[in-house]
């Protein structure tokens, strides 16, 4: 095929045994409108090229020609999976450029409401790659399990994905009554099933032999290729935004980094596992610490907000690695410029490719899922 | 992690015991015959309570999707006066993320979210909407015995299913305005000191980042000023730009700014839950804060065109009437008795409300356009009305009412008259005072009496026992002086008599010992028309050594020839009938103001100025 050509560097003598296939986007193993040309001989990938695109909405442009309010509904449709960090660092833009104070009680709910989005991403991740590796049962577990904390957002935002929530100047609604047991509870039931996830997947022989060794990533590539969140924790470096540059109220309590050191799909996997459980016990200590009071300041009028000339970037930890705004105001009603620097690119473009290198067909999936790459943030 | 490496790896058996799950309950629901129901704050379809909803469009102007489209609903009635347009919000579901921005920005609250979510039709244009409730529609939203989740849609609807609803604390505007910074009332009772300092400019410009620019006050607005403009000018720190915008409908701001009853702050739409944007002190604020009119407007007068037009009376009807058609060209002649313009501005209300710089800075700029004001100059005395219809090619009567009412009970030649009593107060020598005043009326002009009193007492008997109160015969529910008035009366211990009508003077040795009142069973009859009626028997006595009479007031014809006021047409109000074109029944001759309008206020008398000023302009390019 003609257009084939153009993904990959044809050399004038193409082995007889060289084939050019598609991995997505109707693929069985493929999640996500993504897909990756292979040039493969026998099982064996010689090269790989991921082709995003498919999922373009133009948010960053979008953005120019809305006003800031306006904005804070359109920003968490860049990423289905989790939209609650992008939530996060539109708000935390803004409020650096406006120069907005955040009430201390609205810094807790955000940190325990992005937590629980971070729950939500790792278990739709799970879904994602237990059912990719054909453990069905467990990624029936893992999405039940997703659903129970999306009830806990419908109750608390109103929304199950698209939760429009963390606004500029704190969040849109405090929690309703009894929500802290409600909270309590869910991540209790969900987490008395760690053992049969353990027992059925995380501790299976069938999951290690299957994952240990795939998609190595060493720690000097993992730096050098840009790779962030449990890409990189997987290769033994503790990096994470949250402790780095603490935003919200990661500073108010003490919790761990969850590393391992291998930089397999086989870490990766264990440190999205530890990292749910960090993650538990992080929202039990917050929901302790919370103070009472107010959780927001109100914004200026919408219809005549306007942000004094600047630039920021901020990054947060999303389920993924960091995720970076970079916001610009001309001192208009509307951003001047708006990008953002989402994990998944590095990850689904550039160390993708590299990965798959020598991978076998059947492993495609396996490390593309394992590298976490969501489709949506790629494109935007 | 020193594991052993048989244990890290994990047992191949391990996962069998997955198999216990065969045996348990399925977690998932057997959806509809399980139906799950959606959290409490769920952002499902829209409803809107017909009833509350203004028709404001904030809706509309907020959605990011502009998914929100206002249409008119030609079976509602626009209430302007009230803050009220007939249009109500369409929803476009193709369109809208549900996001419930509209609910956050809603003013009256009746833009929510329902809890349901389940709409499925053949025809796409289903999917655009004009949402109601329970209030508003009741064969759409059904009770549980009729509503089936099979049926639902968005014509077929659950009752009491509110979901994502507004919260003051969250909305997206500000319900409460700037305070407004004024001498306390143990202060200004002592001295005429203005009451009201007036807005700094920090002060103003987030006061003027409150408005929503929803326009609802321009249609309440007699006079329909641009305030939406002119205060979007103030919160870009264009105080020339707003005050040109001002200019083009009401050239008397530094007046307007201090004492417009303000129709618009009423039909507000931050007022309905919340107070409304002190759009009258934002005025002010421009009028105050551009020390010289004429460098910042730039207006000039059109080339002349010849023709002269007498107006009788400086108040704010023939002040305005003037600066229209003085900048159409045409020559203005304004005449008025008294010694500086301003009319009633000028006799009427306190200095401590409306000093005389104030009303000097409008009329001189008024002026400076070349009007030509002939002050001290009474029609029908010092020139007659006949000459003036002669010389001139149109008239203009802006004569306000100048003659106070009196209750003509027994003994009441003992008592003064509001109105020249207000006016010695302010532009002649102040009266003397008795030490226990009782103010007759309970409107605005006596409240500015009895407060006038009060001060008046404090000065004449420093530091003695003084005491004003008002007798009127309207109780507190129905006193016809606006709140603020009241509260602020109340502040400086103004003494309050509310239900009790005057019955006799009581005179003892040629001097007031007080007024005699009987209680009173109601004010106004069946049909709502003013006839008091008493309780005979309940009578009181006031004490009091002084009585001011402050029950209305009415115009003085007497300066029109008999055979014109024949002529002249009144309205069952017993105002001057005007036409479209603001002329009175006898040709050229225009009227506006206090004689022609109920509202009885300046910036109503701008709005007759505007319709006779084109009028008139129409009739002489014309003629």
């Amino acid at each position: 095929m003609e257009t084939l050509n153009l993904n990959l560097n044809s050399k004038a003598e193409t082995s007889a045994r060289e084939l050019e296939m598609y991995f997505g986007p109707q693929h069985l193993g493929m999640v996500g409108n993504f897909s990756i040309t292979l040039k493969v001989e026998g099982d064996r990938i010689l090269k790989a090229v991921a082709n995003p695109g498919y999922l373009h909405r133009g948010f960053e442009k979008l953005m120019e020609y809305r006003t800031w309010i306006q904005n804070f509904p359109l920003v968490c449709r860049i990423n289905v999976v989790e939209p609650d960090h992008i939530e996060m660092i539109y708000a935390m833009a803004v409020e650096k450029l406006a120069q907005l104070e955040v009430p201390q009680r609205a810094h807790f709910v955000r940190s325990i409401y992005l937590e629980l989005a971070r729950v939500q991403s790792h278990l739709f991740g799970l879904w994602a790659y237990a059912n990719m590796l054909g453990f069905d049962t467990v990624a029936q577990w893992a999405m039940y399990h997703r659903d129970l904390v999306l009830d806990l957002f419908e109750e608390l935002t109103g929304g199950r994905v698209y939760h429009i929530y963390i606004w500029p100047g704190g969040v849109r609604r405090d929690f309703p009554a009894g929500f802290k047991d409600k909270i309590v509870n869910t991540l209790h039931s969900i987490g008395g099933c760690v053992p049969d996830y353990d027992s059925t997947f995380f501790k299976n022989r069938l999951f290690y032999e299957r994952a240990k060794g795939i998609g190595k990533l060493t720690q000097q590539q993992a730096k050098q290729w840009g790779a962030t969140g449990q890409a990189l924790r997987a290769t033994g470096m503790a990096y994470d935004i949250r402790k780095v540059e603490p935003y919200a109220a990661y500073d108010k309590v003490d919790w761990d980094v969850p590393v391992r050191r291998d930089g397999d799909a086989y870490s990766r996997v264990w440190v999205i596992r530890d990292e749910m459980i960090e993650s538990v016990h992080m929202i039990f200590k917050l929901l302790d610490a919370m103070p009472e009071g107010p959780v927001y300041n109100r914004v200026p009028n919408p219809f005549k907000w306007k942000i004094p000339k600047g630039e920021a970037y901020v990054r947060c930890e999303s389920s993924r690695g960091e995720l970076g705004l970079y916001l610009v105001s001309n001192g208009g009603d509307k951003p001047y410029r708006v990008h953002f620097r989402t994990p998944s690119y590095p990850h689904g473009l550039i160390i993708l490719e590299e990965l798959l290198k020598n991978a076998s067909i059947a492993d495609v999936g396996n490390i593309m899922i394992s590298l976490y790459v969501v489709a949506p943030e790629i494109d935007r | 992690m020193k594991e052993k490496t048989t244990k890290k790896k994990g047992s191949i058996l391990s996962p069998f015991k997955a198999v216990n799950f065969l045996f348990k309950k399925p977690r998932t629901l057997r959806y509809p015959f399980e139906p799950k129901e959606p959290a409490m704050r769920y952002r499902g379809f829209h409803l809107n309570d017909w009833a509350k909803c203004t028709g404001c469009g904030n809706c509309a102007d907020i959605c990011p999707n502009e998914a929100i489209e206002m249409v008119q609903i030609p079976e509602l009635e626009s209430k302007p006066a009230e803050g009220i347009k007939n249009e109500r919000p369409k929803l476009d579901y193709g369109r809208c993320c549900f996001c419930g921005l509209c609910v956050d920005i809603c003013p009256p609250a009746s833009l929510r979210l329902s809890r349901d979510y389940f709409h499925i039709h053949f025809d796409t244009n289903t999917f655009t909407f004009i949402p109601k409730d329970e209030n508003s529609d009741k064969e759409l939203f059904l009770g549980s015995g009729d509503y089936s989740i099979l049926k639902a849609s968005l014509s077929h609807r659950k009752e009491n299913y509110e979901g994502f609803s507004s919260d003051l604390d969250y909305a997206l505007f500000e319900p409460e305005r700037v305070p407004m910074p004024q001498v306390g009332p143990e202060e200004r009772k002592l001295s005429f000191i203005e009451q009201v300092i007036g807005y700094n400019k920090e002060e103003a410009n987030a006061e003027a980042s409150r408005c929503l620019e929803c326009k609802l006050c321009e249609q309440a607005c007699p006079a329909h000023l641009k305030i939406s403009d002119y205060i979007k000018a103030i919160y870009e720190e264009k105080p020339d730009e707003s005050l040109k915008k001002i200019f083009e409908d009401n050239p008397i701001p530094s007046i307007c700014g201090r004492i417009c009853m303000k129709h618009c702050e009423t039909a507000c739409s931050l007022s309905i839950r919340g107070e409304a944007l002190a759009i009258r002190w934002l005025k002010r604020f421009v009028a105050d804060s551009i020390k010289d009119y004429k460098t910042a407007l730039e207006l000039r007068a059109a080339e002349p065109t010849g023709r002269k037009v007498a107006v009788i009376g400086a108040g704010p009807s023939g002040l305005s009437l003037a600066y229209f058609l003085t900048l159409k060209g045409h020559k203005v002649v304004v005449f008025d008795s008294l010694p500086g313009g301003g009319g009633t501005m000028r006799t009427g209300p306190p200095i401590y409300r409306l000093p005389l710089e104030a009303i000097d800075k409008d009329v001189n700029y008024i002026a400076s356009l070349g009007v030509e004001f002939r002050f001290n100059t009474t029609v029908g005395k010092d020139v007659l009305f006949e000459d003036i219809l002669k010389e001139y090619d149109a008239v203009h009567l802006g004569i306000g009412t100048t003659q106070s009412r009196s209750t003509k009970v027994k003994n009441i030649d003992k008592a003064c008259l509001a109105l020249p009593f207000l006016q010695a107060n302010k532009i002649g020598s102040p009266p003397s005072v008795g030490k226990e005043i009782i103010v007759i009326g309970g409107g605005n002009v006596a409240m500015d009496v009895a407060r006038e009193a009060l001060r008046l007492q404090h000065i004449q008997y420093p530091g003695q026992d003084v005491i004003t109160k008002t007798v009127s015969l309207e109780d507190w529910d129905q006193l016809p002086a606006t709140h603020d008035e009241i509260e602020e009366a109340k502040a400086e211990s103004v003494q309050f008599n509310p239900g009790w009508g005057p019955e006799e003077v009581k005179v003892e040795n040629d001097k007031i010992k007080g007024l005699v009142c009987k209680k009173v069973k109601s004010v106004f009859d069946e049909q709502g028309r003013f006839s008091p009626t008493f309780y005979e028997e309940k009578q009181i006595l006031l004490n009091g050594d002084m009585i001011i009479e402050a029950i209305g007031q009415a115009p003085d014809f007497s300066f029109l020839p008999k055979e014109l006021l024949e002529k002249l047409r009144f309205t069952p109000a017993r105002k001057v009938e005007v036409d479209a074109n603001g002329m009175t029944s006898i040709p050229g001759m225009f009227a506006g103001g206090d004689i022609v309008n109920v509202n009885l206020d300046a910036v109503t008398a701008i709005a007759d100025a505007k319709l006779a000023a084109a009028g008139i302009d129409r009739m002489l390019s014309t003629r």
